[in-house]
């Protein structure tokens, strides 16, 4: 240990090291860029490419479907390309001339306003069930589930004793057919499922094997079979005088198949409920039906709403699988409005299809949002 | 899978069962007050709704006529649009009464398919439409030319039969629907598009520009399209038969819509045997004896109606051709009111 | 009652039992699901004997005298209804096999990307996934079939892409190659290089064991399985002759023909899968928690070590069950072909064959034992899987 003599000891410094820079900035918008795009040769690279990419797809589409778009006309004429505009953008007022059509399809046009009464009482229904802070919510189901099938039906259908006249279900189409699928998907999907799902859990042999059977079976086929199967062989299982419509056969085939998934979504629920909870129940008394009604089901469809609405959002892009067996859905009557000679122009079947995205894309968003949202609320209030 | 053999081995189990024809067809639709008729839908001249989904069309005008013999009201019809592919199904599962969708009539179809076809109403052939531009002037010279075709038509057997009689190369590119045939067609992703002839004109309007398309001269096959009912209720069958029978007898016999209260009180012994002022016809059919009073007051008589959906009025102009009355160097001939 | 000794059960009225309720319910389930059948069954056969629609499995051998767009194995107009189902099937895996292929590139691509640090390219993938996944996939074939039509060029002004293959809107035509004489050396030279590459793996693990070194592997493989085939291809004088698509009267002739219609299926099938891929990529990655990481790190890994070694293996055991399930979604939906007309099992047999026999029960219930076994095959080999990676686990 040699003492220390600053005069002897050449390796000590003797003068202060120059200062560091100051670190990068990492906060602000300058920072948030440097270290957000530009951190280093890879990152830069990778953000010129993705800006590149944006450049080559938002500029066109929007020219598309807002500048160079044509937004009101009569016909055809109105959309064409002419010397004075040689760029022709989405044809808006195609559109909005078949409007009624893709959201009535013929629904005669006098009685088009049972169908706006429809949307609404749908409207009511859902926001009773989903909105976060609604009240009664068991009140709210037996309106969804009970009364508001029946009261749409009386709507829809017509009942000439109380002066709805009757409109048969080939007049239907476009949007209306779309929300009553997958509507009527939502209605028996899930209480068929918690059956389905209550069944595959059951200790009971044959009742899980044929629950098993059913789900497994569906789940292993297309829609479009599924479909298919209702549409064709159907008519063939019941008896001739019943002849069900087309409509209805396609019903059957979207509330079977959607049962079958719901089936599988409620069945996680019920797995994440802990063991305690069965036990609880069952120590105090409760039979077996009040145990599900009154503890597990309750519980098991909270934590599930999200998956629920993940697989509505999904049942929904499913109707478009009707358009297959000849109903006309929202989809199918834009497909079949864009081959009218009336409208027949370059963009004619471009702008139907961005019509048809931009529609389909706000509703799943809108509930994949709810769902996301309702997600982030039971995790907390779990957490808690 | 299993449900379904079981099926098929009860169907056979069950084959000998007896059954019996009954009315209950025309009870239906009189319960029900209103026909259910399977029309096409797409197809200008045969079946086809405007964008207020009143439909029209030579088909059309067949369903309007028989709601106007059981009703006296040729509205009381409700069509259901249906595509070459579901149109068996639907006439099978009771789903329509009557099919009226350019059907041709073939033996398979009479007789497995379960159809009862009454008739024919237009005798067509199938054809193919090309462009201009190809400066083709045969069907024999599309070997190795790829063919936009409808599924499940004669149409699709007739093609491939055609091209290898003639030892030609096929490509068929095959759609659901006609709409998506043609579409595809002209959009260039075939060179020639085949249905009947008679389609082919209406068809050639749907493509953006008419006149750039031409309908090759060659018939490649027959084509007898008729209305069809299910197997099982004769009396159905002929009622249906004998709409477009007195059709065809109302304008051989020169009645016709203007002229048919006039005509009720000619003394031809024919004339009153067709329009039911003597005789008793109507009621062995289940229907009122001046029925064709009633059909051709609402939508005339098969010349008439030709003339209206295809005829030289219409954008179509379709010469009446093989579909002339007999007496006219046609084919239309229909037994006699008696 | 209050006599009841310890082994000697209480006694229940029937009514109170569990096990005779649950028997009793049962029965009654069985007794409706039966009458249910039976009722079905008997007003099927009462239906189709009342319109006399031909039944039976006799179609499957009769022509079926329609053509097909695209077939893989040889088929013509006077082949068999079976001869089509076979067709259509093939199409089907075909279309679903090379769809997995790219909607899994796609998905893993695009899952990385959503968790890059890069905000753009963490955003842009991000708004591929929200839009893709929210658009029904019909939408999407009907758009990508008529974009894929329209956008490109008629047949007289096909693109001409290098190496002598056209693009048009009757689809994409490529040369075909056809093995030249001497051609078996390269298979042959392939089987011996995997034999080889085999070998070298058991030999380097040895020694890897005993000393510790490590063997490059990896390239060693590669070199024996592409490279010493290659090798003997381009010795032998390249053995391979290519059959070049020309321009006909009507067509393009000769060479592969990739149908426009097979495109758009393809194209729309794996962009929509890949959506939901990246999804489940994300969460198998998010899933490994970052402790290992650093973990891994601490251990002196490199990043590339720690992400093969470390944290791949865990978030696979994650990603694959999803995974397999997309991919069975995949050839579900494969047929929505029947929309845009490709020919596929359901376009064929579902709807031609259907069409042209009349016989619904027969041909439905055959279509959806073709994808119910696939689906029944994919779990089993997945069971399999599961089981076998849970082993790994200690």
């Amino acid at each position: 240990m040699a003492a220390h003599t600053p005069s002897g000891t050449s390796y000590v410094r003797a003068q202060a090291v120059a200062p560091l820079p100051p670190p990068l900035v990492e906060s602000g918008a300058i920072g948030w860029l440097r270290t957000a795009l530009f951190s280093g040769p890879l990152n830069i690279v990778l953000t010129i490419l993705s800006g590149a990419l944006i450049v080559l797809i938002v500029p066109p589409l929007l020219n598309f479907l807002i500048f160079d778009a044509t937004w009101s006309g009569a016909d055809r004429e109105a959309c064409l390309a002419r010397p004075d505009r040689p760029v022709v953008g989405a044809c808006w007022a195609f559109i909005r001339e078949r409007l009624g059509y893709f959201i009535y399809g013929f629904y005669p046009i006098a009685e088009r306003w049972r169908v706006d009464a429809f949307f609404v009482l749908l409207t009511i229904g859902i926001i009773w069930l989903l909105a976060p802070t609604a009240r009664r919510r068991t009140l709210g189901a037996i309106y969804f589930f009970v009364v508001m099938p029946v009261l749409a039906c009386v709507l829809l259908l017509g009942w000439p004793a109380i002066g709805l006249p009757e409109v048969s279900t080939t007049q239907w189409g476009g949007m209306l057919v779309t929300v009553v699928v997958s509507g009527v998907g939502i209605v028996f999907s899930l209480p068929i499922g918690i059956v389905l799902a209550l069944g595959r859990r059951s200790r009971m042999p044959l009742v899980k094997l044929f629950s098993v059977i059913f789900i497994e079976f569906v789940r292993g086929v297309p829609l479009v079979t599924v479909l298919f199967m209702a549409s064709v062989m159907l008519p063939l299982f019941v008896p001739e005088q019943w002849s069900p419509d087309k409509l209805l056969r396609a019903l059957v085939g979207v509330a079977l198949f959607a049962s079958a998934y719901m089936a599988e979504v409620v069945r996680a629920g019920l797995q994440a409920i802990p063991r305690g909870q069965y036990e609880g129940a069952m120590a105090v008394g409760l039979s077996y039906w009040r145990m599900m009604g009154l503890i597990i089901l309750p519980q098991a469809l909270r934590v599930t709403i999200p998956n629920i609405v993940n697989s509505y959002i999904a049942l929904f892009k499913d109707t478009t699988l009707v358009f297959i067996v000849g109903i006309f859905d929202f989809l199918r009557t834009i497909e079949a409005a864009r081959v009218d000679p009336k409208w027949a122009t370059p963009v004619t079947s471009t702008t139907g299809y961005a019509f048809a995205a931009i529609v389909y894309f706000i509703c799943c968003y809108l509930m994949s949002r709810y769902a996301r949202d309702m997600e982030a609320r039971l995790t907390t209030t779990h957490r808690r | 899978m299993k449900r379904g053999i079981l099926t098929f081995g009860l169907a056979i189990a069950i084959a000998s069962a007896a059954f019996s024809a009954s009315a209950q067809t025309l009870n239906a639709i009189k319960q029900r007050g209103a026909l259910n008729c399977g029309a096409n839908g797409t197809l200008a001249g045969f079946g086809l709704p405007d964008a207020q989904g009143n439909w029209a069309g030579f088909d059309v005008d067949y369903c309007r006529a028989i709601a106007a013999a059981i009703f006296d009201d040729p509205t009381k019809v409700k069509f259901v649009p249906l595509s070459a592919k579901d149109r068996f199904t639907a006439l099978q599962s009771g789903e329509v009464d009557v099919l009226a969708r350019n059907t041709t009539w073939t033996i398979s179809r009479d007789t497995s398919l379960g159809l009862n076809f009454t008739g024919t109403n237009y005798y067509d052939g199938q054809g193919f439409m090309v462009r201009k531009s190809l400066k083709l002037n045969s069907a024999l010279e599309l070997n190795d030319a790829a063919i936009c075709v409808q599924q499940g038509t004669t149409t699709e057997l007739n093609l491939a039969d055609f091209f290898r009689a003639n030892r030609m190369k096929l490509k068929t590119v095959t759609f659901a629907t006609s709409t998506e045939a043609v579409k595809a067609y002209d959009a260039g992703r075939c060179d020639a598009y085949t249905t009947d002839a008679s389609a082919l004109y209406g068809e050639r309007l749907r493509v953006a520009n008419s006149n750039d398309h031409v309908v090759l001269p060659e018939i490649i096959s027959k084509e007898p399209l008729g209305l069809a009912v299910r197997h099982g209720d004769d009396q159905w069958y002929d009622i249906v038969k004998w709409t477009h029978f007195v059709l065809l007898n109302a304008e051989e016999l020169g009645v016709a819509k203007a002229n048919v209260d006039a005509q009720m009180k000619s003394d031809n012994p024919e004339i009153k045997r067709l329009l039911g002022t003597e005789g008793k016809y109507g009621e062995a059919l289940g229907l009122p004896n001046d029925f064709v009073v009633r059909i051709v007051k609402h939508v005339g008589n098969y010349g008439e109606i030709f003339e209206r959906n295809l005829g030289q009025p219409t954008p179509l102009k379709i010469a009446r051709g093989l579909n002339a009355l007999w007496s006219k160097g046609g084919l239309q001939y229909a037994p006699p009111v008696r | 009652m209050s006599r009841a000794g310890a082994d000697e059960k209480p006694a229940i009225s029937p009514l109170h039992d569990p096990r005779w309720r649950s028997a009793v319910y049962q029965v009654l389930l069985c007794a409706v699901i039966v009458f249910l059948v039976y009722s079905a069954v008997d007003n099927a056969a009462q239906n189709l004997q009342r319109a006399r629609i031909a039944s039976g499995f006799d179609f499957w051998h009769r022509t079926a005298g329609f053509d097909i767009s695209q077939t893989l194995i040889d088929y013509s107009t006077v082949s068999t209804y079976g001869r089509a189902f076979w067709v259509g099937l093939l199409n089907t895996l075909l279309v679903a096999g090379l769809g997995i292929i790219i909607a899994t590139i796609i998905g893993f691509i695009v899952g990385i990307a959503r968790l890059s640090k890069n905000a753009l390219v963490s955003r842009l993938a991000g708004g591929y996934v929200e839009v893709i996944r929210n658009l029904p996939l019909l939408l999407q074939l009907l758009f990508w079939y008529n974009a894929v039509l329209k956008a490109l060029p008629e047949l007289s002004d096909s693109l001409v892409l290098p190496g002598g293959a056209f693009l048009n809107n009757r689809g994409l035509f490529l040369p075909q190659p056809v093995a030249g004489a001497g051609f078996s050396v390269v298979p042959l030279m392939f089987v011996i290089g995997l034999a080889g590459a085999l070998l070298f793996r058991v030999w380097a693990k040895r020694r890897q064991e005993r000393t510790g070194l490590q063997a490059p592997i990896l390239l060693a493989t590669f070199l024996l399985v592409i490279g010493l085939p290659l090798a003997a291809f381009l010795l032998s004088g390249v053995p391979i002759e290519f059959g070049y698509p020309e321009k006909g009267r009507f067509n393009i002739r000769g060479g592969i023909e990739i149908l426009p219609e097979f495109m758009a299926l393809l194209f729309g099938l794996s962009i929509y899968t890949a959506a939901f891929i990246a999804e489940v990529v994300r969460a198998g990655i998010l899933a490994v928690s970052h402790g290992q990481t650093e973990a891994a790190y601490s251990l002196g890994l490199r990043p590339g070590q720690t992400l093969r070694r470390v944290v791949i293996p865990q978030a696979m055991r994650v990603i694959v069950p999803p995974l397999t399930n997309q991919y069975l979604n995949l050839t579900k939906n494969s047929s929505l072909a029947v929309a845009i007309g490709y020919p596929d099992l359901v376009q064929i047999f579902a709807g031609t064959v259907l069409n042209q026999t009349g016989q619904a029960v027969e041909v439905i219930a055959i279509t959806m034992a073709v994808y119910l076994t696939i689906s029944l095959v994919t779990s089993l080999l997945m069971n399999w899987y599961n089981a076998r990676i849970a082993l790994v686990e200690r």
